[in-house]
């Protein structure tokens, strides 16, 4: 952007807003990136918007954040050692397709020697017309695995069983790293009335007041039974992120592939091992798990978006600027139809996607 | 004085904002000749400031070439304050239409010289040629603006402090925390209204019954300054007559066919009728 785009104000009109909990009938104003208070201006500066934006009735959104993603489009974060940034960059781009505006690309648990290869070549970005803006999160066993190279890290997951588990926690915590608790065998075994597990974590009485407890759930119709994400939206609403947990079959066309060691076959939207039944991972896009969500919850519009926006940035600590429409906010937003069909993606108040002929230029 | 008396508050809000539509329109309004409205604030003109909306929405007005003083503003109240009256001007009617901001005067109540401030409001509307339609409403005790009873008839655009009565009258806008509402107000003069070249006033409500026959029925009186409006238009609701005796109000009703004349996009003022020699 050069110095004069920068200032330009653009007016977003005729459409709704999500913003306070709330959707509003308002417009929303951004410049330089920002969505920006237009009572002030009109005040203060007293000047008017030099681009206005009919959205023709459209539900705007922040844009959705996607805390657990492996990778996408032939792409697999963990396995493409020797091009991350590239493989990064491709995903960041085609993940605007569904709508999600900032990431964090997942590494799953991997021997160290991976760790050592990817997290240097990973950095925190500002989205753009590139793609996405992403974090990155990845689980593993030990801190000493990783000691040295956790700059780039926003989220670690990890077992709480394990010995040690307390001191790599408080060390996290001190390096401002979320700590997400998973690879964990009390979420592997089912919810049991004498051992609730990791589920039973979500209507504790030992978490501080004011502290919420932040869940991830995977809202794609395959993995998780209807029954259990209404259990999830009945018990801790305010808690519940939606990721995709997507794999690198994400996006692919039908067809076979060679993913790394294994051979997958697309068939209707789902990924399965070549020319077997077996579902091989998660091909969920954010935009279908928030329709999903909020249909078989019956939860309203409200909160199956911020599902996908306010919570994974409360999670993160990034609510400030992502994740919402308040000004100051970062111009990352999706304009959606009334059934929460994706309509058009922008970051920074640029448009980066259009799914139909919309007044975006 | 003209008194256009609707059956309810829904059309005195439709009757006013079509004569406003009416008044700019005949204007024909350029970047030579500026329309010059003085507006008000509070639960009365709300209705007229939607109707306006939704005339601007359907193309019917513009008011690209309208400027705007407001009658009055809070002392020391934070601008985006949600009873501040630039808050309520901007949410209300403002960001709906296609008004310059530089052609909107709001009194500022955080104008670290607030003498200066309006002063410099008089000379604002003197520049632009004085207010050529100041639509305003009063409270049931008469007063228009901050003008509480009392107000000199001569009176120009100055800080006032509030009577006690007004701040109790304000307290349940301020969370029923009487110590919460600004004991002061830059407020437009009796004067100043008075200079328009017209006012419309607007009353509604029972309440306002008593405030209406003092305007009409009693003599000029400064307790009551609307009475001493010259060129005025005051537009009611059946429920503000009140208090009005029936000679006055059916000689007002008869009248109603030459008042609808002047809010038809093709109507004239003044009403003339051939009369054939036979």
């Amino acid at each position: 952007m050069s110095r004069e785009d920068q200032q330009i104000l653009k007016q977003f009109y005729n459409c709704c807003i999500l913003r306070d909990g709330k959707i509003l009938n308002e417009d929303l104003w951004v410049r330089d990136g920002k969505i920006v208070d237009p009572e002030k201006i009109f005040y203060d500066e007293k000047i008017k918007p030099h681009v206005r934006i009919d959205c023709n009735g459209a539900l705007i959104s922040p844009g959705y954040i996607d805390l657990q993603i492996n990778g996408g489009f032939g792409v697999d974060f963990t396995h493409n050692i020797n091009n991350v940034q590239e493989g990064i960059n491709k995903v960041a781009k085609r993940l605007l397709e569904f709508g999600v505006t900032s990431f964090c690309p997942t590494l799953v648990t991997s021997p160290s020697e991976t760790y050592h290869k990817i997290l240097p070549n990973i950095k925190k970005t500002k989205g753009g017309k590139h793609g996405a803006a992403f974090d990155i999160m990845y689980g593993f066993k030990s801190l000493t695995d990783m000691y040295g190279s956790l700059e780039n890290v926003c989220l670690v997951t990890l077992a709480p069983e394990l010995p040690n588990a307390q001191s790599v926690i408080t060390e996290l915590c001190k390096r401002n790293i979320i700590v997400s608790l998973g690879h964990s065998v009390a979420n592997l075994k089912e919810f049991h009335h004498r051992d609730p597990g990791l589920v039973g974590l979500l209507t504790s009485d030992q978490v501080y007041p004011g502290k919420t407890i932040h869940y991830g759930i995977i809202a794609d119709g395959i993995h998780t039974h209807p029954a259990a994400l209404r259990i999830a939206h009945r018990t801790h609403p305010k808690g519940l992120v939606l990721v995709t947990d997507a794999l690198s079959a994400l996006g692919l066309q039908e067809g076979v592939y060679q993913l790394g060691q294994l051979k997958i076959e697309m068939r209707s939207g789902h990924a399965y091992i070549a020319g077997t039944n077996t579902l091989c991972g998660s091909t969920a896009e954010m935009s279908k798990c928030v329709r999903h969500f909020k249909e078989v919850t019956g939860c309203s519009i409200v909160e199956a978006l911020e599902a996908a926006t306010l919570h994974p940035a409360t999670t993160l600590g990034i609510e400030k600027t992502k994740g919402v429409l308040n000004y100051g906010a970062d111009a990352d937003i999706v304009m959606l139809n009334k059934d929460l069909e994706l309509l058009s993606t922008w970051i920074s108040g640029e448009c980066v996607h259009c799914n139909y002929k919309c007044n975006c230029q | 004085m003209r008194l256009v008396i609707c059956d309810t508050a829904d059309y005195v809000a439709e009757w006013s904002a079509k004569y406003v539509l009416k008044r700019i329109n005949d204007f024909q309004p350029n970047p030579d000749k500026y329309f010059v409205l003085g507006l008000p604030t509070g639960g009365t003109p709300l209705g007229m400031y939607k109707k306006l909306i939704e005339y601007y929405k359907a193309r019917k007005i513009s008011f690209k070439y309208v400027k705007t003083f407001n009658m009055d503003e809070y002392v020391d109240l934070p601008r985006d304050h949600p009873e501040s009256y630039h808050y309520y001007m901007y949410n209300n009617f403002f960001k709906h239409i296609d008004i310059d901001p530089e052609n909107v005067h709001i009194l500022d109540g955080n104008a670290p010289d607030l003498v200066k401030e309006c002063d410099d409001f008089e000379n604002k509307i003197s520049e632009a040629g004085g207010i050529e339609l100041f639509i305003g409403g009063i409270g049931p005790d008469g007063h228009i603006a901050f003008n509480e009873p009392g107000s000199s008839l001569a009176s120009r655009t100055r800080v006032k402090t509030l009577a006690q009565d007004t701040l109790e009258a304000n307290a349940r806008f301020f969370g029923n925390d009487i110590s919460k509402v600004p004991n002061q107000a830059l407020t437009v003069g009796v004067g100043t209204v008075m200079d328009a070249k017209e006012v419309m006033i607007l009353i509604t409500g029972s309440h306002k019954a008593f405030a209406l026959y003092k305007a009409i029925e009693e003599g000029i009186n400064h307790m009551w300054t609307v009475s001493a409006f010259p060129r005025t238009i005051i537009i009611c609701d059946e429920d503000a007559t009140l208090e009005l005796r029936v000679k006055t109000v059916k000689y007002f009703k008869a009248l109603s066919a030459t008042h609808q004349k002047l809010i038809q996009e093709d109507g004239d003022a003044i009403l003339r009728r051939s009369i054939q020699n036979n």
